[in-house]
């Protein structure tokens, strides 16, 4: 069982953390090097007399295949990371209320991984280009973990506590984190235009859908396959 | 009788010992990839950091 769980995560954040590196380099990194342009000055969007102007051009790849390889090792180890803790969670559900595990019901735990995980904190916290400056981190750390603990606890109720109690709680844990509100800074810095901020956040939001969906899937069918 | 009395107790604590082993380790491998400040380690998975939207400096 133990062994079956972890080899059934690890090779599903294999095959999900390659793919979303190769969407990722499709993407959302060319954005991500378009926004450090902006970063380092390269190129300047806000004129100071007010008018904004810049190509849209993305710079490619480029050369750095040593940043780029850190890049795929580290979309490894995350996607093997949300695997363990989303196999936790079908084994518990298992455990406790007779869930089957397939590939079909591993689909729907990874698309609710992908809700709470990256679509909840990111309602409040968008992802960000390079270079826009952001309230201090560890409060927007504690924000980030507490949003996606009260949407897993959420999310939790309102699958598996019938009735309308579970519903409505389910859906206040939901809505607290927001209600609560992010920690901002109180001004705009932003330097990069705003299309370009809009698009890497909708970009990587939607890759990692894909991810996680991958993800739940071949998480469960590895293990329902391990125990045949 | 007897097996299946004792057995699925048995499995379902060694399904809550995989799981507890499981978020151990999940929680361990995303603290590295995500949320760990050290320059080397911030530097290497900045991309992905920032793809996968960790808040991250």
């Amino acid at each position: 069982m133990t062994k079956n769980l972890l080899s059934s995560a690890v090779f599903a954040g294999l095959i999900a953390g390659a793919v979303a590196a190769l969407l990722q380099f499709m993407f959302v990194i060319p954005l991500l090097l378009e926004g450090e342009l902006y970063e380092s000055g390269a190129r300047v969007h806000f004129m100071s007399d007010g008018s904004t102007q810049s190509v849209r051009e993305a710079p490619g790849l480029g050369t750095e295949w040593g940043r780029h390889a850190m890049t795929v090792g580290f979309n490894l180890v995350t996607y093997t990371g949300y695997g363990l803790l989303l196999l936790a969670g079908m084994v518990l559900a298992r455990a406790l209320r007779g869930l089957e595990i397939t590939p079909e019901s591993g689909l729907i735990w990874g698309i609710c991984g992908f809700l709470a995980v990256q679509l909840a904190p990111a309602v409040g916290l968008p992802p960000e280009l390079p270079g826009t400056p952001a309230a201090e981190l560890a409060p927007r750390q504690i924000w980030w973990l507490g949003t996606i603990l009260a949407t897993v606890a959420g999310l939790g109720l309102v699958a598996f506590w019938r009735g309308l109690a579970g519903l409505v709680v389910g859906l206040v844990l939901i809505l607290a984190p927001h209600i609560i509100g992010a920690p901002h800074l109180d001004t705009y810095f932003g330097i990069a235009p705003p299309e370009l901020s809009a698009e890497f956040a909708t970009m990587s939001l939607g890759m990692a859908m894909i991810g996680w969906g991958l993800l739940g899937y071949f998480s469960a069918y590895f293990f329902a396959r391990g125990e045949r | 009788m007897m097996m299946t009395k004792t057995a699925n107790p048995a499995a379902a604590r060694s399904g809550l010992g995989a799981c507890a082993l499981a978020l151990v380790l999940g929680v361990a491998l995303l603290t590295v990839s995500g949320m760990a400040q050290a320059t080397v380690l911030h530097d290497a998975a900045h991309d992905q950091r920032h793809a996968m939207a960790f808040p991250c400096h």
